[in-house]
């Protein structure tokens, strides 16, 4: 313990320091525009971002690129309780109950118990993540190839199950990213796979022009010739404070968004969305006034607004623990890092222990920017909201093009956004999630290459995947969860009455 | 035909021709994989999906449901960025993009003139400033150092 605290005092002279705390709250204000703008989730943010921390050391660009993912965390519930328009995903469940607040004329205390409960849930799973990550980075140095492989295994597998939509059309969605990811040299051979002639694949399909083609351009394509512009509520700066009785409905609320959002956060998939969803079901259920839901109920912004900024930390654990991605903006902070000259995984703790721990402390000061700067500054963050859509996307749309070139100041990442961008389009209409092709991206060379070390370490012989505890365990658990999505197949057909004719039903 | 019979269907094809493609390279053995094993592989496992999605795919919405409404101006767009693609490097940055901005601003959204003209030199010229200037990335540049 007194190790940690040693490491987290070493942490905030770096993050105090005033050239990386002038990142870090540059990253938190236009992460919370980020958030704010309807279209431009983190994910495209990010990527959009990624080329202005070229010219910085490793440290300032991390903590810029964390402040814009959590700014966007904070900023998207601005949208959703003023204008009923989710900032991005993660907020869904914010608009029912917050807009129904602002409707009732309590947009202030919606805004401040929105704020502070992402302050509570963003500080105090940030200690959970410093207390985490450490450890499980020492157990993660006992990882040989095979229990990567069936670590990156299992991460797709609970990617795909705890993909909003079916569990099949996530594993397609996978398995054509990690397709993808089969483009360029081949590591263990030197030949140069599906690249026709093309030398600017050789390093692979780069995560930012796919991230955002599938994410930006797609999202443009997708609202193109939108030309409405939505009713804002304008909130007072006088009405801000939440009466007494509604920071009692917050409290509790708060710190179960902030438990359910942390452990959903840890599990690959569509974290944050996922734990707003079930922090809403939960405060519902247990609610002594579930009738009130839908209609304004304190608890339906405090708990998803918190569970939201909680599975953000909740996401760095696998990220800076094990050096693997869990949803596509971790993977995309990975890719920074890389492009830093930053290794990620588990010997970074005690390779780069100012980088480790000025990142985690740097999380703490972002939630007091973001504290700061969400309240006061409302008003001028829905100013941003009237600048019409025909104006603002053209913005975007060079933002993408300039993001993507800049990345390797190549046109061939240009194209590829371009086919990510009518892929996304494509795939959106069609119903399907494009998060697990991201993901799947990335992983794909660390997973054939784990694949082929563990079988030449076995001679050939796939016992080595069952015959490791650590190994096996991850299998059974990506089995399990296999065998609960084909479930309800199983039971359906093993089940009599379905098989009667439907005369006889009733 | 339903929106997850096409899709599936696609998927299947992506899967072929990545088996198709893959006999350029050594597949190596079950033991002993080789470049092309991976591939193989996970193009089998895109196949089988597609054919899952495609058979269980009958419930889905219908294909004709599907709203394409926006398709003409989502094409402009996309022909803009094409041509950012194609002049990036011929052109330089900021004619390229004062082209494209100026495309979308008073052809497709129909500004006015002194607003598009107002809006392309802000955001082509001041992103150029922005990035290459002050941030220090490298920007293409075209005929007479534009």
């Amino acid at each position: 313990m007194l190790e940690t605290l040693q490491n987290l005092g070493l942490g905030f002279s770096v993050a105090l320091a005033p050239g990386v705390l002038w990142y870090g709250f540059i990253g938190c204000l236009v992460g919370t525009l980020v958030g704010v703008l309807p279209g431009v989730g983190p994910l495209a943010g990010i990527s959009l971002l990624l080329p202005a921390t070229y010219g910085l050391d490793a440290t300032r660009a991390l903590v810029m690129l964390a402040g814009i993912y959590y700014g966007a965390m904070y900023g998207g519930s601005t949208t959703s309780i003023l204008m009923r328009i989710p900032g991005e995903a993660a907020s869904v469940m914010t608009c029912i109950d917050g807009y129904a607040m602002a409707r009732k004329g309590r947009a202030g205390p919606a805004l401040a118990i929105a704020a502070v409960g992402s302050y509570v849930a963003g500080t105090v799973s940030v200690v959970a993540l410093m207390l985490l990550a450490p450890p499980l980075a020492s157990f993660a140095l006992r990882f040989g190839p095979p229990e990567y492989f069936s670590l990156l295994l299992l991460g797709l597998l609970v990617l795909a199950y705890m993909n909003s939509g079916s569990m099949l059309k996530g594993l397609a969605m996978a398995a054509l990213g990690l397709l993808l990811g089969m483009i360029g040299i081949d590591q263990m051979s030197g030949y140069f796979r599906f690249a026709y002639g093309v030398t600017e694949l050789g390093d692979g399909i780069g995560v930012v022009p796919v991230a955002v083609g599938l994410f930006g351009l797609a999202e443009i394509l997708l609202t193109a010739g939108q030309r409405d512009r939505p009713e804002v509520i304008r909130p007072r700066l006088a009405d801000l404070l939440p009466s007494r009785q509604e920071w009692r409905e917050a409290h509790m609320p708060i710190w179960r968004g902030t438990a359910i959002g942390f452990l959903i956060g840890i599990i690959p998939g569509s974290a944050h969305v996922i734990s707003t969803f079930v922090s809403y079901a939960v405060e519902r259920k247990i609610s002594k006034h579930p009738e009130e839901f839908g209609r304004g109920a304190v608890a339906g912004v405090a708990g998803p607004e918190s569970a939201n900024n909680a599975a953000t930390s909740g996401a760095f654990v696998p990220m800076l623990a094990l050096g693997v991605p869990g949803v596509p903006i971790a993977a995309l902070l990975l890719a920074a890092m890389m492009i830093h000259g930053v290794t990620p995984g588990p010997l970074l703790i005690d390779q780069d222990p100012k980088l480790f721990w000025g990142f985690i402390a740097s999380m703490y000061v972002g939630n007091v920017i973001l504290l700061i700067l969400n309240l006061p500054l409302v008003g001028l963050f829905v100013n941003l909201l009237r600048v019409p859509y025909p104006v603002l996307y053209p913005l975007i749309v060079v933002c993408s093009i300039l993001g993507v070139y800049a990345v390797n100041s190549s046109v061939v990442d240009v194209w590829i956004m371009l086919a990510m961008g009518i892929l996304g389009y494509v795939l959106r209409k069609l119903d399907f999630e494009t998060a697990p092709i991201v993901l799947g991206l990335v992983l794909a060379p660390m997973m054939e290459l784990s694949l082929r070390q563990s079988l030449a370490m076995s001679a050939g012989s796939y016992a080595i995947f069952v015959t490791r505890p650590i190994s096996v365990t991850l299998l059974a658990v990506g089995a399990v969860l296999v065998i609960l999505a084909l479930r309800p197949f199983i039971t359906r057909s093993l089940d009599w009455r379905s098989r009667l004719p439907a005369e006889t039903e009733g | 035909m339903t929106t997850d019979r096409l899709a599936g269907a696609a998927l299947v094809l992506i899967g072929i021709v990545a088996i198709w493609e893959s006999r350029a390279f050594p597949l190596g053995s079950l033991h002993r994989p080789g470049p092309a094993f991976m591939p193989v592989l996970l193009a089998a496992l895109l196949i089988l999906f597609g054919l899952a999605v495609a058979a269980m795919g009958a419930a889905a919405g219908r294909l004709l449901d599907v709203g394409w409404s926006e398709w003409r101006h989502a094409a402009a767009i996309f022909g803009c960025c094409a041509f950012a693609a194609w002049g990036l490097d011929r052109l330089g940055y900021r004619l390229t993009m004062g082209v494209v901005l100026a495309v979308l601003f008073l052809a497709l959204e129909r500004l006015t003139v002194m607003a598009s003209v107002a809006l392309t030199v802000a955001m082509a010229w001041g992103s150029f400033y922005l990035f290459d200037t002050l941030l220090k990335v490298p920007l293409p540049r075209g005929p007479f150092g534009l």
